[in-house]
């Protein structure tokens, strides 16, 4: 009956105009160039974790995010950009999930991302008005200090007993369809992530290879230290806010991953997906050393606000939109 | 049987669980930044009541309960069970003294009752919220007394305890709210 009134207060609508506001300042000041890129496009994110809505008829595709866009910018020599932009996803809707929602992504050109997290920690830290600082885990150290298992030597069964162990709720099903990274996931979104400090931010850096999408994988000269993908992610809390990365720029390897993804897709019976030629043709003029990172406006303004359901950041949520 | 994947997941849907029916309370979504999504879901065990947290891997699947809610009126009870009656078709079931547990103080011959079945067996009875029955124990009625909230203990016909305003006569109808057990007013 009352659907047609907003999800979010007008105090709300006001808080999302000054959090954008803060936003946009921080970047004039660093002089990182606002900008815009195509909402609808000719290809779609590959991820086979992302669905992307389709418009058949036009062959079109709302993206999931600007990154190939973005990307494309950085080759044509742009340098350091921002973009504050609505993206939609096909998933469920839930507490910290709107199918539509908006994202900043922003590269900073001749970063590493560390250097990249130490500035997205202060991007953050000013707009939530944080008092402590954050806390650094890599992937292997928040699992070792928490788990006693080291995520990129322990095998299946072992971490198949320490889901069994540490998440009971969990109705696992059929073991032999758990990936090594499912068992990974749900050990971190059920065990680990609700440990983080309440009121800090975490970064959790140098995920497993298999985590990779586009970002860059460091391997050492000697072997002695596994392969790590260079992305990180933010939370505060156990809301994850953010996911950055060290820009995959290796031509061949970009087309590789996006090619093994679209592999994935077709295997497991998802939709089949145009490449990106733009954006793979931009990688062959060469992409400059980068580093990016994503953050979710909406979480965010829900961090800020205290509230716990993305409705009541949202002017129409989903089910009202 | 039909299943239920997780994208169908919805409060209200009923499904089976190590062998017990249970019902959806709330279904939320955990998605990491990259990789496998989960449902976290709340579900009350349609015998029990218990309500416990699950969660599965998006894209499993549930094996689909067949319970349905249909209104029933209250026949009589042989000691064993108590006998229901669909009023449209007059078919009978029988509820043991599991299923009735929840509602015996409130049941009434030809009163109408919610009963969830399940295989078509009774597994659950709601009483109506509001019902309307014969005080059959209480003192003596205090005239001129209607109004500063004292009240009295009462028994009606079911066999429920109740307190009732001290004006109150045994032998009088009353109408009762059974989610609380309170006394609304004197029936007409």
């Amino acid at each position: 009956m009352n659907n047609w009134k907003p999800s979010a207060s007008l105090a709300m609508l006001k808080r999302r105009a000054q959090l954008l506001a803060n936003i946009r300042r921080f970047f004039m000041q660093r002089n990182v160039l606002e900008v815009e890129t195509p909402a609808l496009s000719q290809a779609a994110n590959s991820d086979p974790y992302i669905e992307s809505f389709a418009l058949d008829k036009e062959g079109r595709f709302l993206h999931t995010s600007p990154e190939y866009a973005m990307k494309r910018l950085l080759v044509a020599g742009s340098g350091d950009i921002y973009q504050i932009c609505k993206v939609w996803r096909k998933e469920e809707a839930g507490s910290y999930h709107n199918p539509e929602f908006t994202l900043l992504e922003y590269y900073r050109v001749g970063f590493d991302y560390q250097r990249l997290m130490q500035e997205v920690e202060l991007l953050i830290t000013l707009l939530l008005t944080l008092k402590k600082p954050a806390k650094y885990y890599s992937y292997e150290q928040l699992f070792i200090e928490f788990l006693q298992l080291n995520p990129h030597k322990t095998d299946h069964s072992s971490l198949i007993a320490c889901v069994k162990n540490k998440i009971p709720r969990l109705e696992m099903g059929d073991e032999a369809s758990w990936s090594k990274q499912d068992l990974l996931d749900v050990l971190l979104t059920h065990y680990l992530e609700p440990l983080f400090d309440k009121d800090c931010l975490t970064f959790l850096y140098d995920y497993p290879v298999t985590q990779s999408a586009l970002a860059n994988i460091r391997i050492t000269a000697k072997e002695i230290e596994p392969a790590v993908a260079e992305r990180f992610e933010v939370y505060y809390g156990a809301v994850e806010l953010a996911n950055g990365y060290q820009e995959l720029t290796d031509a061949n390897k970009n087309a590789q991953v996006i090619a093994k993804e679209l592999e994935q897709r077709k295997q497991q019976q998802q939709r089949v997906l145009p490449k990106d030629q733009y954006f793979l043709e931009a990688m062959e003029r060469g992409m400059p050393k980068t580093s990016g990172v994503a953050i979710g406006i909406d979480r965010l303004l829900m961090c800020v606000a205290r509230k716990n359901k993305i409705e009541q950041v949202i002017s129409f949520a989903w089910d009202r939109a | 049987m039909a299943n239920y994947n997780t994208s169908e997941f919805r409060s209200g849907l009923k499904f089976i669980l190590d062998g017990d029916p249970y019902t959806i309370v709330e279904n939320d979504i955990v998605k990491p930044g990259k990789g496998q999504a989960f449902n976290r879901v709340k579900i009350r065990n349609l015998k029990t009541g218990r309500v416990i947290d699950k969660t599965w891997k998006s894209g499993e699947s549930v094996e689909a309960a067949d319970v349905m809610e249909v209104e029933m009126e209250y026949l009589y009870t042989d000691g064993e069970f108590w006998h229901f009656m669909e009023p449209t078709t007059y078919e009978q079931h029988a509820a043991d003294s599991n299923a009735v547990a929840d509602v015996l103080k409130w049941l009434k011959g030809q009163e109408v009752y919610q009963v969830t079945l399940w295989n078509g067996t009774p597994l659950s009875i709601v009483p109506p919220n509001f019902i309307e029955l014969k005080i059959t124990e209480c003192d003596p009625g205090v005239q001129g007394n209607t109004a500063q909230g004292a009240t009295k203990p009462a028994v009606v016909e079911t066999g429920a305890a109740i307190k009732v305003p001290l004006f109150v006569e045994e032998g009088e109808m009353v109408k009762i709210d059974t989610r609380s057990g309170e006394y609304l007013s004197r029936a007409k």
